[in-house]
């Protein structure tokens, strides 16, 4: 297991390089997006056959940020300062299963290159990982100061008032945002394989 | 009654922010067992660093702040009212103050009520005892742990559980299993025996409050809770559940009575961010435990 280090735009030679158990720490720009994003962005970028005028903007800007880039799975409490900058005061992930129905289309869309979030996902998310060469990075849960205090600045947030302040997309730059990689782009899913560990260790503690 | 507001205010802030002694240092022990570079170690050092900075900081340690879980217990002639009414004032105030995630969400609507006050929001429990002084114990119960608790009715062929500890045990596995990483492990598993599906919960998260180093003072019982924090461990399930030795801190059983026709084993599942603290008031002096 190796200690290694990401900047975006994360090319897919370094994707392919990494493999479950690695420790990642994260440096650059990433996206803050969950149940409403994932819904909007479905409603408004994927299924459509055009992107509807007024969403064209947001449409160019998610392509620039996450072409190489990163989601976040996260609801984030924030504070904004006199001068109306935002800060990331507590930001752990949340769980990320539910956008199972949804991820693989949203990394093909845009050539995200890692979702951060909790809890792992599922085969559909982990296929799009081997095809198009993406992680899905496990931030540890819970951790919530510590990775807030990774968010170096908080750059733009878009639909902060269609969606709510924990459902927007927060833009945030990062600088040693702490991971594993629990799915690689090899096929490999840590959860699966702790899964079925752990049924065969169950299976032989019941049979004492 | 004298306005005991603040009081409660600092007892909810250091809950939120403060993680105590005896989880910490089971986290530092945890640590120390996993295997040097091994992402169940890097997790529990992300863990205590984030523990260490919360309190610097008095920030949450978790942005799930969880449901506030109040049992207090006061001396013959308090009022509950004035004592509700109080630490209801000090939850809006501690959630202002940021040290609280607002939480309470009415289900039939959606709204979030912004305060962390709703009808049944926070809990409470209300015990007048024998002492002369006033004792407020505090948890704070995530949500995503919340989720991965289970209850079990036995027998259950399923598992070949039957109607005793030999059950029991087979029943708190079955659930440290079925949680794998997903309720923020290393976690605590409160156990209960009996009761019925109500109360049987209520018990086992009332295991909480126990110090992690206590033992049930019945020694099967006791036992029985060393015995599975080994084979709870044996599961591999580690840290978040990235694979390790750790997966549970510590396991705390108790039983109540029961119906003949019943016999519930409920197991709650407390993260790591096992947060608790008491209040003590006494002869008009506060501390916090
Ligand atoms: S279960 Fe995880 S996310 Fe939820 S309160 Fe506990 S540490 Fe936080």
């Amino acid at each position: 297991m190796a200690h290694i280090e990401l900047h975006t735009p994360i090319s897919e030679a370094a994707i392919r390089a990494l493999h479950v158990g690695d420790q990642v720490s994260l440096h650059g720009m990433a996206v803050t997006a969950r149940d409403a994003a994932h819904k909007y962005i479905m409603e408004n970028f994927i299924r459509p056959p055009a992107v509807p005028a007024s969403e064209q903007a947001l449409h160019a800007e998610l392509q620039r940020l996450w072409r190489g880039g990163v989601m976040y799975h996260c609801g984030p409490v924030v504070r904004q300062d006199d001068a109306g900058r935002w800060h990331f005061v507590s930001a752990g992930p949340t769980t990320s299963i539910r956008e199972e129905p949804y991820e693989a289309d949203v990394i093909a869309h845009f050539g995200l290159r890692a979702v951060i979030g909790k809890g792992g996902m599922g085969p559909k998310t982990l296929a799009a990982c081997r095809e198009h060469g993406a992680v899905y990075l496990h931030a540890v849960g819970g951790a919530a100061t510590l990775i807030a205090s990774s968010v170096q600045e908080v750059t733009a947030v878009y639909k902060k008032e269609a969606l709510g302040v924990p459902e927007a997309f927060w833009v945030i730059r990062v600088a040693g945002f702490p991971a594993v990689v629990t799915m690689d782009a090899h096929g490999q899913s840590l959860h699966e394989r702790i899964a079925e560990g752990s049924a065969q260790r169950l299976a032989a503690l019941m049979a004492r | 009654m004298e306005n005991l507001v603040p009081h409660f205010v600092e007892l909810i802030r250091r809950a939120a922010t403060d993680l105590p002694a005896d989880v910490e240092a089971a986290l530092r022990r945890a640590r120390g067992q996993e295997e040097a570079g091994s992402a169940a170690q890097g997790t529990l050092d992300a863990i205590l660093e984030n523990v260490q900075m919360s309190r610097e900081r008095s920030t949450p340690i978790c942005q799930d702040t969880g449901t506030p879980i109040f049992y207090v217990y006061y001396p013959t002639g308090w009022s509950t009212l004035t004592l509700k009414k109080q630490i209801r004032e000090a939850v809006a105030e501690a959630t202002a103050k940021s040290y609280l995630r607002p939480n309470s969400v009415n289900s039939l609507t959606g709204r979030n009520t912004g305060n962390n006050l709703g009808e049944d929001f926070p809990y409470f429990h209300f015990e007048e005892w024998e002492e002369d002084y006033l004792k407020v114990e505090l948890m704070l119960k995530g949500g995503g742990c919340e989720n991965v608790g289970a209850q079990y009715s036995l027998p259950d062929t399923r598992m070949d559980a039957d109607r005793d500890l030999e059950g029991v045990r087979r029943a708190v596995l079955d659930a440290v299993y079925q949680a794998q990483g997903m309720g923020c492990a290393p976690a605590v598993i409160g156990v209960a025996i009996g009761g019925d599906r109500g109360t049987s919960y209520l018990k086992s998260k009332e295991q909480f409050y126990r110090p992690l180093e206590d033992a049930h003072p019945d020694p099967k019982i006791a036992a029985l809770e060393q015995r599975l924090i080994e084979e709870a461990n044996e599961l591999g399930v580690g840290p978040m559940g990235f694979g390790g030795k750790t997966t549970v801190l510590s396991v705390k059983i108790d039983s109540l009575e029961r119906l003949p026709a019943c016999y519930f084993v409920s197991a709650s599942y407390m993260c790591w961010a096992d947060r608790r603290r008491t209040l003590i008031y006494r002869d008009g002096q506060a501390t916090i435990e």
